[in-house]
């Protein structure tokens, strides 16, 4: 289990790195921190020739506050930076708490929300929850830089639209609307492994407590997260009831997530879960939302 | 017998080295000019092996060497019979077919070592591996236990009929004539599949030949040193003395690493005296799941006849045991099974037939528990099954059926791993039960939480499950006890060590002889320069064995500290103590002295000494037990299943365990908690998933679920303590006991949990996956009855 030969690059800004991708940004890998692609070098499945690590790029690891009143977050920051970071904590609650579902403390004191993000891992909680807040991020190249919105950014297993000398460089999480409540739910065998089926619901209410708009995003459901979008649409316009809640997690588990089998869980299974986590994700959205109302 | 050290709870002696990182490893070691190999493995399960090309990879710079079987010549040949033929019983069949250093002609197993590169880094190793070009000619695999008998089966080992490695029969009593008398008869098949052992350090070897003195040190991650350096000696045509093999600081034994002679061990060695430089071969984890023996696959048919009573009248269990591509460990997992088949019950009638079976797998050899758990799982889930027959209690069923404490030593008749007829030493065995029962709050449980959380909608269940452990068999161990003239104590003993806390275990017997502290009495273990004699850390013996040659040979140099100090205080024997590294007369404390100062009087440097007088206060004892001395415990278990997402939560946990004389709590704790652990893995996490072409899935950490600290439960320990009769010490083994009864109780905690639905769990390892499937099969079921 050791990697194949490779050049290695450690620039020490972000200018330096982008020079470096447009020089050989089809044989080189972006290492950020490493918890996936270091495995997958050493198995061998992955033997990029040249690998150019971020980890010297301080500039890059950030939480901040975005213009927007959301969050804004450096491709290089650590996801124990998020889990610690209070301002996190209050403008992306539902990024927080996910934090410490990502694998065990070690890998989230090197794994980086960019890397993540880039990654594409379906199974994976932060692409998902971009997606489920309407996030974007900000991808740069030497030749300029361009936002793209979390649900056009991926493509398929492992593969988002960046081009091979491009960096994702930032992401930025919008507020959630007024009324608003979220809720992670996930099945993993250990705490700390890959979710065999989660969902990310993010509900808002309007004055008169009616379904105003939902989010409803798959984790290990597919080829990359999974918006069920019919699933949401048919709240849109309702009272929360165990009824609705239960019809669309029926259309969101039977009719538009496409998970597959594999050693820990046959799709029927899979489908099973995502039903039920469907369920318990919208009843305590709604709930979270419900009591904003009250607090608002 | 009042004992100052033995019993008490103390603090280890070797951890400060262990937890600030000084204890040295297998891959600590560091010589100069020393190479560095990688295997190039099989990607078949079964497969002719045409054509084996490293001409390239002799090319590659930095390579020093690349060898293939052929290149062994007459030094290629299978690794030797690790046990004894099996035991002479009526039409026994066994057919021996050991492990080859390097493949030649047919591949096995996917994994199995090809060729060995040896270079300057394993980096270089590794990419030359790539370059070694190998036509192969896929075979049909032999996976399925019963397909792999029928007469169209492919055949792993084209000199033999059939893929039948061995059968054995055993008979106690009449079970037909039971069966006529009973009014019950229930009849189940049992599916056990494999784990692996993983143990938190991979194999690893270095081996130096130093061709000045002609003298081949070999440092292995092996259980067994004294084995090693023998076979490694005949191997290679030197003398024991010409070898000398040290097992340092080891992460983790659990039975893989008593396998000897893993192709590793035979080719790394030779390879190091071929080249006549120091050779380092570390198995990374991938490796560890391709090449390192696993265990626990068989295919139970059993069947228990009882009367309404609930009285088991006999038991018939005819199973197959997968061995995988080769059987060097001979019988030792299913004769275990074989004699674990009847728990600690009182089973008059009794038939049981093994067949054992060559597949397409990694060789099956003992792993923590070492079939133990399977004949606990089957009698455990036929006493659920024949309790719900009988509508009876499952625990008073048990109870009824216990060996009574006034049948010690009982009779068991059935020929064990020992290769004798197991006789149980000794045992207050309901105790146990009811030990595990008052902790755990049997019948507060049942009657008054249980109805309270199932109105709440929670399904919560209850398991009790009691096993036996036969630990502590022979041959024999050996130790030498010596007091320096510093006063401090050194211990040497033949046995490795791999986590026991053998440092601690054997200074306390040490220490309650000699009257020194524990931390001065120093342990050496696992070198075969310290000492030439012994087998090995297996079987649950250690402590038993090995700590009754240790607590000999103290007792002996106490016999020596006690006459010399006679002469020099001028005091008979009977009035001295020996209290804080010193002899002392009793009730005259200004006359004493120092050990120390003892041990330089037995060891003058001038004059003349009695003729027949040994120097030193020095000892050397062997122990070798008559037969094994036999544990036995009860595990409780209280779990919390979530009916819809199958995941678990284990309330509490509990553990009453007697294996005699406790020498030290904490660390009897320590092994118990470990093999929890290591049973909860087999009951619900840790499954090696092998697709149709026998290549395994899930060669990782990332698939392949141990059970972590999020998995384990808080485990309340209890400890009863019925001597064994065996030693003086009265100790039992407790290596395995943690994990045998946990498949089992986790089973029967499952079907306590679903009490609303048939499910009956007669497999193992579980998951939420399959629990999920067995539950849709009961409502099937129950729908279309």
């Amino acid at each position: 289990m050791k990697p194949a030969p490779f050049e290695y690059f450690a620039p020490a800004s972000t200018d330096e790195a982008l020079s470096l991708l447009a020089e050989h940004g089809y044989d080189a890998k972006v290492l950020a921190g490493g918890q996936s692609l270091i495995p997958m070098m050493n198995f061998r499945l992955v033997q990029p020739s040249i690998l150019v690590d971020l980890n010297n790029i301080a500039e890059l690891a950030y939480i901040r506050e975005g213009d927007d009143g959301g969050l804004r977050i450096g491709a290089m920051t650590r996801h124990r930076q998020v889990e610690t970071s209070p301002l996190a904590a209050e403008r992306a609650p539902l990024i927080h708490v996910a934090m410490s579902k990502i694998a065990y403390p070690q890998v989230r004191t090197r794994g980086t929300f960019g890397g993540s993000v880039s990654h594409a891992d379906p199974s994976a909680e932060l692409p998902a929850l971009s997606l489920a807040l309407g996030g974007k991020f900000r991808l740069r190249s030497q030749r300029g830089e361009r936002w793209v919105a979390a649900e056009d950014f991926f493509v398929s297993l492992f593969t988002t639209v960046l081009e091979p000398d491009e960096l994702l460089v930032e992401a930025s999480i919008p507020p959630m609307p007024p009324r608003s409540g979220w809720s992670l739910q996930e099945v993993a065998r250990r705490p700390h492994d890959f979710a065999l089926m989660g969902v990310a619901a993010v509900v808002t209410l309007n004055e008169k407590g009616v379904c105003d708009g939902a989010r409803l995003v798959f984790i290990s459901a597919g080829d990359r997260p999974i918006a069920a979008e019919r699933a949401a649409e048919s709240l849109k316009g309702q009272a929360p009831s165990s009824k609705v809640m239960e019809e669309a997690a029926e259309i969101a588990s039977m009719q538009e997530i496409d998970p597959s089998s594999d050693i820990h869980a046959t799709a029927e299974f899979r489908r099973h879960l995502a039903n039920v986590l469907t369920r318990r994700a919208l009843e305590q959205a709604f709930q979270r939302a419900a009591e904003t109302k009250q607090e608002g | 017998m009042d004992r100052k050290l033995i019993g008490k709870r103390v603090v280890r002696n070797e951890d400060p080295r262990l937890l600030t990182g000084h204890a040295q490893f297998v891959d600590d070691v560091h010589l100069p000019g020393m190479l560095h190999a990688a295997f190039l493995r099989s990607e078949y399960a079964h497969a002719r092996l045409l054509k084996v090309d490293v001409s390239k990879a002799r090319q590659h710079p930095g390579v020093v060497a690349v060898f293939t079987a052929e290149d062994m010549g007459k030094d290629w040949f299978p690794g030797p019979p690790l046990v004894s033929p099996p035991p002479t019983v009526k039409d026994v069949v066994f057919h021996s077919r050991r492990q080859v250093p390097l493949a030649k002609d047919k591949i096995r197993h996917a994994g199995e070592a090809i060729a060995v590169v040896i270079a300057e880094s394993r980096y270089i190793a590794e990419d030359a591996v790539e370059e070694i070009e190998v036509e192969y000619e896929p075979l049909p695999v032999v996976l399925d236990l019963e397909q792999a008998l029928q007469p169209d089966s492919p055949l792993v080992h084209d000199d033999l009929e059939s893929n039948l490695a061995a059968r054995l029969s055993q008979k106690k009593g009449d079970y037909e004539a039971a069966r006529r008398q009973a009014d019950v008869i229930v009849k189940r098949r049992i599916v056990i599949e494999r784990g692996a052992a993983a143990a938190m350090e991979n194999r690893g070897i270095v081996a130096h030949w130093d061709a000045q003195s002609e003298h081949l040190t070999i440092w292995d991650t092996t259980q067994a040193p004294i084995p090693i350096r023998n076979g490694t000696a005949a191997r290679l045509g030197l003398s024991e003395h010409q070898v000398r093999v040290i097992a340092p600081f080891i992460g983790g034994g659990f039975g893989p690493k008593i396998m000897m002679f893993y192709p590793e061990e035979m080719v790394i060695p030779w390879a190091a005296k071929q080249l006549n430089r120091p050779v380092k071969w570390i198995e990374d984890r991938r490796e560890n799941f391709y090449a390192t023996t696993q265990e626990r696959g068989q295919i139970h048919d059993v069947e228990m006849a009882l009367s309404r009573d609930g009285r088991v009248l006999g038991l018939k269990d005819d199973f197959l045991h997968d061995t995988g591509a080769y059987d060097p460990y001979g019988l030792t997992i299913p004769l275990n099974t074989q004699s674990h088949n009847m728990g600690g019950y009182d089973i008059r009638n009794y038939s049981s037939e093994f067949k054992v079976v060559f597949t397409n797998r990694i060789i099956a050899t003992p792993v923590r528990g070492a079939g133990r758990p399977h004949g606990i799982f089957v009698i455990e889930r036929m006493m659920d099954a024949a309790a719900r027959e009988l509508g009876m209690d499952p625990i008073e069923l048990r109870k009824r059926n216990l060996i009574p404490p006034d049948a010690f030593p009982y009779e068991h008749q059935i020929i064990d791993q020992a290769f004798a007829p197991l006789i149980l030493d000794s045992g207050n065995y309901k105790a146990v039960v009811d030990k595990a029962l008052e902790i755990i709050g049997y019948e507060k449980f049942i009657k008054e939480e249980q109805p309270r959380l199932r109105r709440e909608g929670k399904y919560v269940g209850i398991g009790v499950v009691p096993f036996i452990e036969t630990t502590g068999v022979g041959p024999y161990e050996g130790a030498r006890v010596t007091v320096e003239a510093s006063g401090k104590v050194n211990v040497t003993t033949g046995i490795g060590t791999q986590g026991q806390g053998h440092f601690t275990s054997f200074a306390q017997i040490v220490a309650e002889q000699l009257g020194v502290k524990v931390s001065d009495v120093r342990i050496v273990t696992g070198d075969t320069s310290e000492f030439h004699w012994g087998t090995g850390t297996f079987a649950s013996r250690g402590a038993v064995v090995a700590g009754s040659a240790v607590h000999a040979a103290a007792k002996s140099v106490r016999q020596k500290v006690l006459k010399l100090a006679s002469k020099v205080l001028e005091a008979p024997e009977e009035e001295l103590e020996l209290e804080d590294g010193a002899v002392r007369v009793a009730d005259i404390p200004q006359k004493s002295i120092s050990l120390g100062e003892l041990a330089v009087l037995a060891n003058p440097l001038r004059g003349a000494v009695e003729p027949g007088t040994e120097p030193g206060l020095e000892s050397t004892s062997y122990y070798g037990p008559q037969y094994g001395a036999t544990a036995f415990g009860t595990h409780a278990m209280i779990l919390e299943v979530d009916p819809q997402t199958m995941m678990i939560k284990i309330r509490r946990y509990v553990v009453a365990e007697d294996c005699g004389t406790v020498l030290n709590p904490l660390i009897l704790e320590g092994q118990i908690h470990g093999g929890v652990s290591m049973g909860l893995g087999n009951a619900y996490y840790e499954k090696l998933h092998v697709d149709e072409n026998g290549q395994l899935l899930n060669a990782s950490f990332a698939d392949y679920l141990l059970v972590s600290s999020t998995e384990m439960p808080r485990i309340e320990v209890a400890h009863l303590e019925t001597p064994s009769p065996l030693n003086e010490l009265g100790a039992k083994g407790v290596g395995e006991a943690g994990a045998i009864p946990v498949p089992a109780l986790f089973a029967q905690a499952l079907e306590n949990a679903f009490y609303d639905r048939k499910l009956e769990v007669l497999e193992m390892p579980l998951s939420p996956n399959r629990l999920f499937e067995l539950l849709r099969e009961a409502q099937e079921n129950e729908k279309s009855v």
